[in-house]
């Protein structure tokens, strides 16, 4: 029974991982195909792009102490960093909130079923104030 | 004056770091200012703070209390349909409150506007369960909305009442002000200008900007700013001195 079990969960834990992988490697193509923002025409993220899809979160949430505690603002990692790369125009040139459906942030955020509460507070767009 | 001496020094040399060339101190430490958002962490070297000249706040002005709201986008939620209009009203942020008090001796009225006060010992931050409620090295009291849990432990311990709770979704939200439900917020001395490299607040540019003046703003302590000389030379008070919470924030004519 016991056996049964582990075998089960190592089956379904592979076939989960599998899954995941091929899922952010999907949501990457997307993005960079269909999209217009700023980050589509760079080479790179300010890290190798397998680090921030991995640290993004880590990276954040230091970030949002430094910055809030001491002040500093003159980063790479800020959020408002990553929105002013990221965020996509529409057809009419108006800019695509991050979070909405298919876009950068809620592309891979969808997908692994991870809450994004980052946008209860923070700007979707980047806004002149 | 003796003591402000070695301060000073080193907070140009502090600054002159930063620079990498230098003219004259005055002038690069201003354009040093207003050219670059913050790379270093802040520092005890200065304390930010307020003088309010309430012999030139204008009766029934509103300059400072509206610029507020629009610098930190207080005015960008609007009322849930199913939501009573009064109790709305009332539950509004407010950073900049707009108070009269009275002399009932001598019948003499004044009107002042009273943000936080900026306290060296906050009696928000004593409270505050989280840690979210602190005291930044340079005298800013503010609340770190990340970890916030909307107790309202400090709106309570607040002697000045300067604290607001977020009671809805916010739908608009500021790059360099953001703001949601569930936090307590207050008066931040407008921090995300001072960390971008401005000097002075929203409310005292609107102040300025109608020709009142009322409002001096600046580092405490440099001895060469405006409100440091302001404060050395004019009569001022803190709100509840007995207290003794030294407030960053402090009034004339009162």
């Amino acid at each position: 029974m016991f056996l049964m079990v582990t075998r089960r969960l190592l089956t379904g834990l592979l076939a989960g991982a599998l899954v995941a992988f091929a899922g952010t490697a999907g949501a990457d193509a997307n993005w960079k195909q269909t999209t217009n923002s700023k980050a589509t025409a760079l080479e790179q993220c300010v890290r190798p792009t397998g680090e921030i899809r991995r640290y993004h979160m880590d990276l954040l949430k230091h970030q949002r102490d430094v910055t809030v505690h001491e002040g500093v603002r003159k980063t790479p990692d800020a959020l408002a960093g990553c929105i002013d790369c990221h965020v996509n125009k529409d057809s009419q040139g108006k800019l695509i909130p991050v979070n909405a459906e298919g876009q950068f942030c809620s592309s891979c955020h969808a997908f692994t079923a991870v809450h994004l509460d980052c946008f209860q507070c923070h700007a979707t767009v980047p806004t002149a104030r | 004056m003796k003591n402000t001496e070695p301060t000073d020094a080193g907070r140009r040399d502090f600054l002159g770091k930063a620079a990498a060339t230098m003219v004259a101190p005055g002038v690069v430490l201003h354009a040093v200012a207003e050219a670059e958002p913050r790379r270093e962490p802040v520092s005890g070297k200065v304390r930010w703070g307020m003088l309010i000249d309430t012999t030139k706040c204008a009766d029934g002005c509103r300059a400072c209390v509206d610029a507020c709201d629009r610098e930190n986008g207080l005015t960008l939620q609007s009322k849930p349909e199913d939501e009573d209009a009064r109790k709305w009203d009332q539950q509004r942020a407010i950073w900049i409150r707009q108070v009269k008090v009275r002399d009932n001796l001598t019948g003499r009225v004044t009107g002042l506007p009273v943000m936080c006060q900026h306290c060296e010992f906050p009696p928000c931050v004593d409270v505050c369960p989280t840690g979210a409620s602190f005291r930044r090295a340079d005298g800013i009291v503010m609340v770190d909305r990340h970890i916030c849990i909307g107790c309202r432990y400090c709106m309570m311990a607040c002697p000045y009442k300067a604290r607001s709770f977020i009671h809805e979704a916010v739908e608009e939200k500021l790059t360099l002000a953001p703001r949601g439900k569930g936090c307590v917020e207050s008066c931040n001395f407008c921090v995300h200008r001072l960390d971008n490299g401005k000097t002075t607040t929203a409310c005292q540019d609107a102040c300025a900007k109608d020709g009142h003046g009322a409002i001096v703003f600046g580092d405490l302590r440099d001895p060469g700013s405006p409100v440091a000389k302001a404060l050395a030379q004019h009569q001022s008070t803190q709100i509840r001195p007995e207290l003794k919470l030294n407030t960053g924030v402090r009034y004339h004519g009162l």
